[in-house]
């Protein structure tokens, strides 16, 4: 009997690969707060959450709930529609590049030939939410916490886009598949250790991580510019954050690191993605590390960095690669 | 332009050894209390709220009634009242109210008293739901502790 | 700085309210600002005022110490050593040694606490999270040794007329020697993450820089003055108690910003574990309390008396009038003259070097308002 698809099978498999994705978002979220809290618990001494669960594991749980039940508060005199909007859209375009990260050999939503750029356009749009949930917070401090983001986001984006560059230029495709297929004999790490420290500290910068934290300093600004909002809202923009953190250590893991490559495993085409989440959780890790230890530098010193010392040292990168790759 | 490149040098070498010490402590064992499932021994020395000291011999306090704790008392906490019963010649004590919310612990009563009636006592865990629980009434707490 | 035409027009307020995590206590700081420079602040206080110097007024002289430690919490055994002593040069006690002795010993031994908990607080205040944590966890050690003897673990009324009101066992000397060894090895992790951390060096080099006029115009004293380059220490210029005896040094900044300020007290908490041990070693024997009568009467006259608290020098003023009750008491606060030179250093800086500047003076807004 011939089977009737009524949706073309790419489709169907998009959707099934999208719905399991965000389902995973959540699901990352959840880990990486805990993880977060834990570690954050152990390098200052002290055990974390411990209450609820086997040493707090359902902690971020009832978090969850507990954030769901909550009023959302819309404080007097703001712009009601841009107040509503700003964390859907921050946390809207921050799902869309996991479709064409590379997971495993055969578990990828969809190969975009120019995958990368596509990833790099999605980030800046995070800009605009943190703009957006600034201004429309009627709070001096939100403005002021907006308005730093701004600078500090366009400043970083390009020491990223340099040091990507670099990669690309030694595999001459932005497709993701690609970068990672070339990468069987030696992981670039080795070949470009450069670029891969500027990667990491813009990308650290882009998600306003500490140090780089200015948008939501709390010891200056009292919670920069979500001081406003509660519940829900606010959770939204959390997930979001996190998100953009397991982004930009999925795409380094990619680049650089050898995406899912690793010893052989049986079904290795599939469970490469074993190989994979174990990188991308070093990488966490060492971002977690370095938000608890270092104290955040101030505005323009930040600027100063990016400018001075991160565009520099890139740009000289690539010129050495590019003649390395003619020779 | 040396200065560039030494600066570059020293700096990373300083955020390194600095992630160095944060994740030796993440090894460390943790030093928190968690209170309370788990418990500290208190000091014997600890200055809790004054009680009536218990005379092993005579079962009794030691108090007087003379009031010079009420007097020398500089957030007027105390509460002292004697009665001469029949066929006494001193007066002994009926009343000692202790108005903890107001107590400073500066320990005058405890040095002030001529026979060393009272000490601190160790409470350190009190919690209540209303302000009149903590107007102690310290001789009654005396007759619970009595044989 | 230079300040566009849209910024010249559309200056702002913005409140660093009573409520904020960077003012330590509850202080109104009203900044005008354009755009992310501070223009003009100007500090409110007396949130927090719950007349000491009127309720010394109200009763018997014995009976203000409590309220001595009530007035800056984090360091209250120098604030309690300055009162007791000032009532003893007014009725002419004499104080034994051995009770001299543990007086320095324990006001140092706060003083190092005092200086854990700022460090903590100042990196808080840049972002770091966590040395404030260890600061106090070191910080949990004194106190359990001061709690031993004294019976309070924050707010001490240790002291007496005479003397002090406990002696001190073995128990207390064994775990001082046992605290300082690990401070000293501590001392090595605070310098590896935070002194030579780069990110801090940049936010306090040449911020704040304080000159020495400007110091003593506005009566700055304590670190903050030293950290200009004068040396004036309250325990060398106008010794008190039994620091002549002792062998340490002023430790003093060269340029007066937060650098130097920061690098003289973690020096001068390595001085005081100095002048504890010599102490501990010197310990004489003898009683802790002299006799006193019971109704101190305070002849008529006035009398002062000056003490180095942690944050600089502390001074306590009496006018007696014959009887047991103080006819006027008054307290100099060091923390409210390194406050009063805040509107003129904070002219024209950013915003979060105004907080890096207001962490480096070590305020405590209770002891400010009394």
């Amino acid at each position: 009997m011939e089977t009737i698809s009524i949706l073309p099978p790419e489709l169907i498999r998009m959707l099934i690969a999208a719905i399991i994705i965000i389902s995973f978002l959540f699901l990352n979220a959840i880990m990486m707060g805990y993880l977060e809290r834990k570690i954050a618990g152990h390098v200052q001494r002290r055990p974390g959450p411990m209450e609820v669960g086997f040493h707090g594991i359902l902690q971020m749980v009832v978090d969850g709930v507990k954030l769901l039940g909550k009023e959302l508060l819309i404080p007097f005199n703001v712009d009601r529609t841009l107040f509503r909007v700003a964390p859907l859209l921050s946390f809207t375009p921050v799902i869309l590049p996991l479709l064409v990260i590379p997971f495993s050999e055969k578990l990828q939503a969809r190969d975009l030939s120019l995958g990368l750029i596509f990833i790099v356009s999605m980030g800046s749009v995070n800009v605009m939410a943190l703009l957006v949930a600034g201004w429309g917070s009627n709070n001096k401090y939100s403005m002021f916490g907006a308005m730093r983001a701004v600078a500090q986001s366009i400043a970083f984006e390009i020491p990223i886009l340099l040091s990507m560059l670099a990669v690309v230029l030694m595999c001459n495709t932005f497709s993701l598949k690609e970068i990672v297929g070339a990468q069987q004999k030696i992981w670039f790490v080795f070949l470009q250790p450069v670029a891969f420290l500027i990667y990491l500290i813009a990308g650290v910068a882009e998600t306003n991580r500490a140090p780089f934290d200015l948008p939501e300093a709390e010891s200056e600004l009292t919670a920069g510019f979500h001081t406003e909002y509660s519940g829900m809202g606010f959770s939204l923009f959390f997930i979001g954050e996190y998100t953009n953190m397991f982004i930009v250590a999925s795409v380094a893991t990619v680049l650089f690191l050898g995406g899912w490559h690793g010893p052989n495993l049986p079904y290795g085409e599939y469970l490469g993605i074993v190989w994979f989440f174990l990188k991308v959780y070093f990488l966490l890790f060492l971002l977690i590390m370095i938000r608890w230890t270092y104290p955040r530098v101030r505005f323009d010193q930040l600027l100063n960095f990016a400018w001075k010392y991160l565009v520099p040292f890139s740009l000289v990168n690539i010129l050495i690669t590019a003649v390395l790759v003619k020779l | 332009m040396k200065q560039y490149f030494s600066e570059i040098y020293t700096g990373g070498k300083s955020l390194v050894e600095g992630l160095g010490v944060t994740f030796k402590a993440l090894f460390q064992p943790i030093v928190t209390v968690q209170y309370p499932r788990e418990e500290i021994d208190i000091t014997p020395n600890y200055r809790g709220h004054i009680d009536l000291v218990l005379d092993p011999e005579k079962n009794t306090f030691l108090c007087i009634s003379c009031g010079m704790c009420e007097k020398s008392c500089p957030s007027d906490c105390i509460k002292i009242q004697g009665k001469k019963l029949e066929g006494e010649k001193k007066k002994t004590l009926v009343l000692f109210e202790l108005d903890f919310t107001k107590c400073s612990l500066c320990g005058t009563c405890v040095e002030v008293c001529p026979n060393d009636a009272l000490e601190f006592s160790q409470e350190y865990n009190l919690a209540a739901f209303s302000r009149e629980a903590f107007h102690f009434d310290i001789l009654k707490r005396l007759e619970e502790r009595r044989t | 700085m230079l300040e566009s035409d849209f910024q010249k027009k559309n200056r702002f307020f913005l409140n660093m309210g009573p409520q904020h995590p960077s003012t330590h206590g509850v202080l109104l700081i009203v900044l005008e600002m354009s755009g992310e420079y501070v223009l003009d602040p100007q500090p409110v206080l007396g949130f927090v005022h719950r007349m000491h110097e009127k309720m010394a007024e109200s009763r018997p002289c014995v009976g203000f110490m409590p309220n001595t430690a009530r007035m800056d919490y984090v360091c209250a055994l120098p604030y309690n050593h300055g009162y007791v002593s000032l009532i003893e040069r007014k009725a002419g006690i004499e104080v034994p040694e051995r009770a001299e002795y543990i007086r320095v010993i324990t006001s140092e031994l706060n003083r190092v606490a005092s200086h854990l908990l700022w460090l903590g607080a100042y990196l808080l205040d840049l972002g770091a999270f966590t040395p404030i944590l260890y600061g106090f966890d070191d910080r949990e050690h004194i106190l359990d040794i001061l709690e031993d003897i004294t019976g309070s673990r924050l707010t001490y009324c240790y002291y007496r007329f005479g003397g002090v009101s406990r002696d001190i066992d073995d128990k207390f000397v064994a775990s001082t020697r046992a605290f300082i060894k690990r401070l000293r090895e501590r001392f090595v992790i605070y310098e590896k993450l935070v002194t030579k951390n780069i990110i801090f060096i940049k936010r306090t080099e040449n911020i704040g820089v304080v000159s020495p006029d400007m110091a003593l115009r506005y009566g700055m004293t304590g670190p903050n003055l030293r950290g200009s380059g004068i040396a004036y220490d309250v325990r060398k210029n106008e010794p008190y108690s039994v620091y002549p005896e002792f062998d340490f040094e002023i430790p003093v900044g060269s340029q007066g910003d937060c650098l130097d300020r920061y690098m003289v007290r973690i020096r001068e908490m390595e001085q005081s574990l100095r002048i504890i041990e010599q102490a501990l070693d010197r310990l004489p024997e003898g009683p802790v309390r002299a006799k006193v009568p019971k109704n101190i009467k305070l002849s008529p006259g006035d009398c002062n008396f000056a003490v180095e608290a942690a944050r600089g020098e502390l001074s306590y003023y009496l006018v007696g009038d014959g009887t047991s009750t103080p006819y006027r008491l008054k307290v100099r606060v060091p923390s409210y003259s390194n406050l009063s030179c805040l509107p003129e250093l904070g002219r024209g800086i950013l915003l979060p070097d105004l907080v890096s500047i207001l962490g480096s003076f070590d305020l405590v807004i209770p002891e400010m308002d009394r």
